[in-house]
């Protein structure tokens, strides 16, 4: 126990510290991946063949590429591709990016491709007979999309959503290649000072289902409001 | 761009042989503990319960890294037999990756055993027929075609799960792509071909499975 204690002697706070960093780099990620998801949905339900081959093109390679293969490519060619936009600009000095930004960038793009399909299957599932209803009231688009089909289809996509929430959660283990310093980098850290490897990444794991549980608990409250009146 | 490409072919062969040996065995622990799962026994069920809720609910990075680092730290695992397979990164990433896609695929059986009919069963009992044959015989049939596209989903994500092999100095397609990257500093090359050759795999796997489907439909 005395490895987990708080302050100099122990890696408890250090420990603390990297489960708050996994949380942050799972909440920017899944919030990016929902940017994603607002531009991709609407082009893959769209009846423009072209467009529907961009949302399908990046839906199919992001969930068909191994998702380390994915953070490798953005760790490795990440500030090469900013570098080359800011020569555009005339800056051409060494531009490093954040491991952070890296990380939470990639994990995004990733969770973003499973976020699509779960709204798409959501928006593809609620009644015709509503969109055509809001039609005939002749309701402005803006108003149709927030007020009519949004809450419908948070309702249908909360369950999903949270299966993506938890891949994406357990994703984040990966950017600890990239160095950024979350659970299983912390875990790394501390297992190689004290030489036991056994004890911490069992912490993690630990630490990974304690992430799991609550937001599962949280979720299902979510499930619980959003379903009132079904 | 395509002098990698040799390189990368043959590492798909050790992720190849990641993924059927760790698929055949994450098989045979699906079925036991699927089995388990709907057992009535709440000993033999909490234990195929905690089972699966561990190795779902934490990365399968974790998994790996406890086996691979971990376990070697126990002196009696090293002085075991045990340690012959522990001791290479090989084992213990077959190992990772069978427990975790084992967990899963109980899950996906046992879900499978609970959509069967119960008439099914009180049909084949009403005539006189043993309830092992009933359950070799209709229930394990049923439930295989019922849990294939969910498998067929499971076998996807453990393909791109191999990739993580390539932490525990594995050279698998992700280790080896990520040496070129990291030796000629060409990202978006080698990102497109190892990135192909998953995908190309990914669409072997998807339209085998799609012709099970249709193979064993009723």
């Amino acid at each position: 126990m005395e490895f987990l204690a708080f302050g100099k002697t122990g890696w408890g706070d250090e420990l603390f510290i990297a489960t708050l960093m996994t949380l942050a780099v799972s909440i920017t990620a899944i919030l990016i991946g929902f940017l994603f998801a607002l531009i991709f949905t609407p082009l893959k339900l769209s009846k423009n063949k072209f467009l529907n081959l961009i949302a399908n093109c990046y839906t199919t390679v992001i969930r068909g590429v191994p998702e380390l293969l994915v953070i490798y490519l953005f760790f490795f060619g990440g500030s090469g591709a900013v570098m080359f936009v800011a020569s555009i600009f005339g800056y051409n000095d060494y531009i490093e990016i954040n491991a952070f930004i890296t990380g939470s960038f990639a994990i995004g793009i990733i969770s973003g491709a499973y976020s699509t399909e779960v709204f798409r299957g959501a928006i593809q599932s609620i009644d015709k007979g509503q969109f055509e209803a809001s039609k005939v009231l002749g309701l402005k688009k803006p108003i149709h999309f927030f007020k009519v089909i949004m809450p419908q289809m948070l309702r249908l996509a909360i369950p999903n959503l949270s299966n993506v929430w938890q891949i994406t959660l357990k994703d984040t283990s990966l950017i600890s290649v990239t160095g950024l310093v979350e659970i299983m980098r912390q875990s790394y850290i501390a297992a190689g000072s004290t030489r036991d490897p056994l004890f911490f990444y069992s912490f993690a794991a630990v630490l990974y289902l304690l992430l799991t549980f609550l937001s599962m608990k949280f979720i299902n409250r979510l499930e619980i409001k959003y379903s009132k009146g079904y | 761009m395509i002098s990698s490409f040799p390189k990368l072919l043959n590492a798909t062969l050790i992720t190849l042989k990641l993924l059927s040996v760790s698929l055949v065995v994450g098989l045979i622990l699906g079925i036991l503990f699927s089995i388990m799962r709907i057992n009535k026994n709440p000993i033999i069920n909490k234990f195929a319960y905690g089972y699966s809720y561990f190795f779902r609910g934490t990365p399968l990075l974790v998994q790996i890294f406890i086996i691979y680092f971990g376990l070697g730290q126990l002196e009696f695992i090293r002085s075991s037999f045990l340690w012959i397979f522990l001791k290479e990164p090989y084992w213990c990433a077959i190992i990772a990756f069978s427990l975790n896609t084992g967990a899963y695929t109980s899950e996906i059986l046992r879900s499978a055993f609970e959509t069967i009919k119960p008439g099914l069963i009180e049909a084949g009992k009403s005539l006189g027929i043993q309830s092992k044959i009933i359950f070799f015989k209709i229930q394990i049939p049923i439930a295989i075609r019922q849990s294939l596209p969910a498998y067929g989903n499971e076998i996807i994500l453990m393909l791109k799960g191999t990739s993580l092999a390539s932490t525990v100095t594995l050279m698998d397609l992700t280790g080896v792509a990520k040496y070129i990257i990291s030796t000629t500093f060409k990202p978006i090359e080698v990102f497109i071909v190892a990135g192909g050759i998953y995908l190309f795999l990914t669409f072997l796997i998807h339209n085998f499975i799609k012709f099970l489907e249709k193979k064993y439909s009723f």
